[in-house]
């Protein structure tokens, strides 16, 4: 009787130490503190000019963030200097774009303060309010002033380019088209051969877009590094349209070797090897990239396909960064939100809302896919039915994303 | 799909300019807490470090890292700073702002300066006004995040550049609303302050036995038992709503790491206990003396709430109430099954004793962290 209760305090006393220990452990970390010692570094800040700026166009575009601050001082003094504000503009958004780095854009806003409230201002600002207003994701309000600088100025090749991306993110393939040839006898060839490719891989012709854009790479003059990039990954995805995923991966390889810092392509990438079940494969791909958020989404799907470590303590880190982002008010993120929630938390439902209100905004394939997969999560096909009508009506091929809307319609 | 795009037009590149759903992080924000109570508002607001770099230059010796020092040396330039782009004014009239403390914290993108400090405003607001301008020159894509704290409950609101102007009524809405809340106050904190159930847990885990000649033996009956848990719960109750009342209306106020760490000695104690009687006299007497302890406990989430003094009555009886109706849920829950299982000799070994020693092993080491351990 004794040695029993000994033992069941012993026990109990384990229990409840370990117990404790663990759950201090779980507590709040975001308490405010007092660094113990001034040699504390608190922030390590970017590196004063990305790798990718570095290489690029032999350091002509990429002179980094000491020529930014010089040109900020400089309008600070005059801010009503129109090719310097708007040379700032673009500093900042290609910045911004070689890092992932959100905050450049607002950066730019700023130059253009004095003009970016105007109804009509400048043909500069206009392209520039478009790119901007475009990547938070006012796409209609983009769309009015890239129509307004090209009803100006007609061979902006720029404009017509980003017009025709916008409106393919929104799903409307003729439009985009339109604006494709428009580009033609404005920019280089494979620009536009680029831009056509692209929307015909989206509406039914996946497989013609990919020879035709192969053969315009293959005649096309030595690019630089970034263009050649550009086009690989473009490749790529309308490889994989078309359903052959062994030239997919060649070219995302490719345009990864050009350009390792381009994110976009490797989340890419390591979608493609997910699909295909190779997740273990496309750890090495994402390891170290963890500030990324797309890449850590991806890092920590992999790792759970793969049953990989770390997964866990990724989870809660995109967790808390989705809540920052949905604090601000950001919609930014919802399609990737969505899959977290359908993939890593497992919740269908709260997935299937994020999907519904991105596909008010934006309807690439990766939306159209999201809302498939969580409308079959969550047992509701028959709220899926507007992708469905519109994957129809667009003559989409990606034989994933058919298999899925095969399933999802049976289900109906 | 959106992306980047380079293209070569005619002569040289233009670069551009597209780019969708590519953004690694999010945007710049700061997270602005204020708790208005009485005349006194005060305010943290984190400054993610980043961004004050980008206004001010911090890292002075250009080494490409912010250290506490180089933050610390600034500090009167960083408040200078961000509090000429705040300004909260009562009805009008303008709050001067007292600085009290700078420290950094973690967000979920980076190191984030915390500045603390105080508005004391000429009366309690009716209404507040803030306005918020932060950054909004250099980058208009900033928000300000705000989290209000004070009379009729918390609130949020997003502060950017077309927004920068929002004014908040602080007059409570509704008596029976604040009463309620303080109710549920009350109730949420029993059920989520784990040391107040595990300190009742602690006195009710012997409720259905007796210490008979050194040995625990089952009650008669379950009318027993609930004359004994009754006696405990209101002698805890009458103990904490003197010491809440007397905290909440400032009268006597404790240090609050020597009241968490007491509480935490307090179950340690009360789980002894009932391991080897070292308390003497009855249950109830300890739980009397326990329970002025955790009053002052309690008498901290009510300075969270902010109260004015009007309310303050009315607060500390919904907060008691809630209090009340928590424990009292637990201990309908606890007690019949406690007492169904009350003569098995396990219930004894696992739940009185087992439960016990488990219960004071977890307070040991919160009162050790709480007593010793800085944070």
């Amino acid at each position: 009787m004794r040695r029993a209760f000994v033992v069941t305090v012993c026990v109990a006393l384990l229990v409840g130490v370990v117990w404790s220990a663990t759950a201090s452990r779980r507590g709040p970390s975001d308490a405010p503190y007092v660094p113990v010692d001034d040699a504390v570094i608190l922030s390590s800040l970017p590196p004063s000019v990305p790798r990718s700026a570095r290489a690029a166009n032999g350091g002509a575009a990429g002179a980094g963030e000491g020529e930014l601050a010089r040109w900020r001082k400089e309008l600070e003094r005059d801010p009503g200097n129109l090719p310097l504000a708007t040379q700032l503009a673009k500093r900042n958004i290609e910045e911004g774009r070689a890092r992932s780095d959100p905050r450049y854009l607002g950066r730019a806003q700023a130059a253009l303060a004095p003009w970016w409230n105007e109804a009509s201002p400048p043909a500069d600002v206009l392209l520039l309010r478009a790119t901007i207003r475009q990547s938070t994701h006012e796409f209609d309000a983009a769309l009015a002033d890239l129509d307004q600088l090209l009803q100006r100025e007609p061979d902006d090749a720029q404009a017509w380019l980003t017009r025709s991306i916008v409106l393919s993110v929104r799903g409307d393939y003729a439009e985009s088209r339109a604006s494709c040839v428009r580009l033609r006898g404005l920019a280089n060839q494979l620009v536009s051969a680029q831009c056509v490719a692209a929307v015909e891989s989206l509406s039914g012709h996946a497989k013609e877009a990919y020879a035709n854009l192969l053969s315009a790479f293959q005649r096309a003059n030595p690019l630089g590094f970034a263009e050649r990039a550009w086009i690989l990954s473009s490749l790529g995805e309308i490889a994989i349209r078309a359903g052959d995923d062994v030239s997919g991966e060649r070219h995302y390889r490719a345009a990864l070797d050009a350009d390792p810092s381009d994110g976009y392509t490797r989340a890419a990438y390591a979608d493609l090897l997910i699909d295909e079940g190779r997740a273990a494969e496309a750890i090495p791909w994402l390891r170290d990239r963890e500030n990324d958020d797309n890449l850590l989404l991806r890092l920590t799907i992999a790792e759970t396909d793969a049953h990989s470590e770390g997964a866990t303590a990724h989870v809660q880190t995109l967790r808390a960064r989705y809540l920052a982002s949905q604090e601000r008010g950001d919609v930014v993120h919802r399609r990737e939100q969505a899959r977290f929630q359908l993939g890593l938390v497992h919740d269908a439902k709260s997935a299937l809302e994020l999907a519904k209100a991105n596909w008010q905004v934006q309807r690439e394939p990766a939306d159209a896919r999201i809302f498939l997969e969580a409308a079959l999560a969550a047992q509701r096909p028959n709220e899926a039915t507007p992708v469905l009508e519109f994957l129809e009506a667009s003559g989409a091929e990606e034989p994933r994303l058919a298999a899925l809307a095969a399933r999802v319609r049976q289900g109906r | 799909m959106i992306r980047r795009v380079w293209i070569a037009v005619c002569a040289g590149f233009l670069v551009a300019l597209v780019s969708g759903p590519v953004w690694a992080h999010k945007p710049s924000d700061a997270y602005l807490t204020l708790e208005a109570a009485g005349a006194a508002v005060d305010a943290r607001w984190d400054i993610a470090l980043r961004d004050l770099e980008y206004a001010m230059h911090l890292d002075t010796d250009d080494s490409g890292s912010i250290t506490w020092g180089e933050l610390r040396n600034r500090r009167s330039d960083v408040e200078a700073y961000a509090f000429e782009r705040l300004t909260v004014s009562v009805d009008g009239l303008p709050c001067p702002k007292v600085p009290t403390d700078l420290q950094v914290v973690e967000h979920s993108d980076g190191t984030y300066a915390a500045l603390r400090f105080r508005f004391a405003c000429p009366r309690a607001p009716v209404q507040l006004d803030v306005k918020y301008s932060l950054f909004f020159d250099i980058d208009p894509q900033h928000h300000g995040l705000l989290r209000l704290r004070g009379p009729g409950g918390e609130r949020t609101a997003i502060f950017t550049a077309t927004a920068p102007m929002q004014r908040f009524e602080m007059s409570d809405t509704g008596r029976a609303q604040s009463f309620f809340s303080a109710v549920r106050e009350g109730i949420g904190h029993i059920w989520a302050g784990i040391d107040h159930l595990l300190f009742l847990l602690a006195l009710l885990l012997p409720s259905v036995l007796r210490r008979e000649g050194g040995a625990w033996r089952p009650v008669s009956d379950f009318k027993a038992a609930c004359r004994d848990v009754l006696g405990i719960v209101t002698a805890f109750t009458v103990a904490h709503s003197i010491t809440l009342s007397l905290a909440a209306l400032d009268v006597v106020r404790l240090p609050s790491r020597l009241v968490e760490a007491g509480i935490a000695a307090s179950v340690v104690l009360a789980a002894v206990n009932n391991l080897v009687p070292i308390l003497r006299g009855e249950r109830r007497m300890a739980a009397f003396a326990l329970g002025l302890l955790h009053g002052f406990g309690f008498s901290a989430v009510l300075v969270d709430l902010g109260l004015s003094r009007d309310q303050l009555v009315r607060v500390l009886l919904g907060f008691n109430v809630g209090v009340e109706l928590g424990q009292f849920a637990a201990v309908a829950l606890f007690l019949p099954l406690a007492y169904l299982v009350r003569t098995r000799p396990l219930y004894r070994r696992l739940g009185l004793l087992g439960g016990s020693a488990a219960i004071a092993a977890v307070a040991a080491v919160w009162f050790i962290e709480r007593a010793f351990v800085v944070t």
